[in-house]
């Protein structure tokens, strides 16, 4: 299985790397048709997207709305500002928690690599509050099974000792 | 998981170039007030300042050492942000898994028309 990496650029950045085994073309339609984006863009098992606007063009909209089917959920918009089929994908975008989050700008590029495609995301790292926000929102929203301190992500906060 | 003033004293001591200077400088080991300021072209108090800001977030730790108070990075302190990056990398996981049985299970439809 393919293995997703998740870096820290800076204090600024994330990015991530993720190869998938389907064209370039393949991966990029996957992020931007909503009835494909509804299949797998839901976060923990048992979540839905009931709501999947996708208008990729520069400016057009993007509006997802999750629920987890017990009354919780909460919504995202954005917009797009760059489109380059099949390479890169250039957007804004902001969780309503319901209040909204600083806006994350995301660049999403997609890389034949073999024959599958290496696919790097590069995203804004939100600031301390907004993390917590996050963090509570997922916890209130029944996530903690899913989400929580399931993996530490090595570079931060206190080693282990004898750990290489 | 620490309060929200907690967390906004951390955004506000990371926001500063100087002061995450000092951090980096900390994750290398222990040192003192007079050798966090070398580096640096401002004067002693200043930094002083910026290691208080450092010291009520939770960052960094001093303890004395007889006329000495040597500052260290505090453990744990950047533990919240450790939290955030585990559940973003959670959430993806299974988003780009589900992704991938979406992506073979689209190519076997193209494979096999009817």
């Amino acid at each position: 299985m393919s293995k997703l990496t998740l870096e820290t650029e800076g204090d600024r950045f994330v990015v991530v790397r993720r190869r998938f085994a389907a064209s370039p073309e393949e991966v990029y339609r996957a992020h931007l048709d909503p009835e494909i984006l509804r299949e797998w863009l839901l976060g923990p098992d048992g979540w839905t997207m009931p709501v999947c606007v996708v208008d990729p063009r520069p400016g057009g909209e993007i509006r997802y709305e999750w629920s987890n089917g017990e009354g919780g959920g909460f919504h995202l918009t954005g917009e797009f500002v760059e489109l380059d089929p099949p390479h890169r994908i250039v957007h804004v975008e902001r969780m309503h928690l319901p209040d909204p989050t600083p806006d994350n700008h995301v660049v999403t590029t997609f890389t034949a690599d073999g024959d599958g495609t290496l696919m790097t995301m590069r995203m804004t790292l939100p600031d301390a509050q907004t993390r917590e926000a996050m963090l509570s929102t997922g916890m209130e929203h029944g996530m903690e099974a899913s989400y929580a301190r399931l993996e530490r992500t090595p570079g931060w906060g206190d080693a282990t000792p004898g750990s290489p | 998981m620490p309060p929200r003033a907690s967390l906004d004293a951390t955004l506000t001591a990371l926001s500063d170039p100087t002061r995450r200077a000092i951090l980096a400088r900390l994750a290398s080991g222990e040192a003192t007030v007079s050798e966090l300021a070398e580096p640096f072209a401002i004067s002693q108090p200043a930094i002083s300042r910026h290691i208080r800001v450092l010291a009520d977030a939770g960052l960094i730790a001093q303890r004395v050492d007889g006329t000495r108070r040597p500052c260290r990075l505090a453990k744990g302190a950047l533990d919240e942000l450790d939290d955030y990056l585990a559940m973003l990398r959670t959430a993806l996981e299974a988003n780009y898994d589900r992704l991938d049985r979406v992506l073979a299970r689209r190519a076997k439809g193209k494979a096999k028309p009817r």
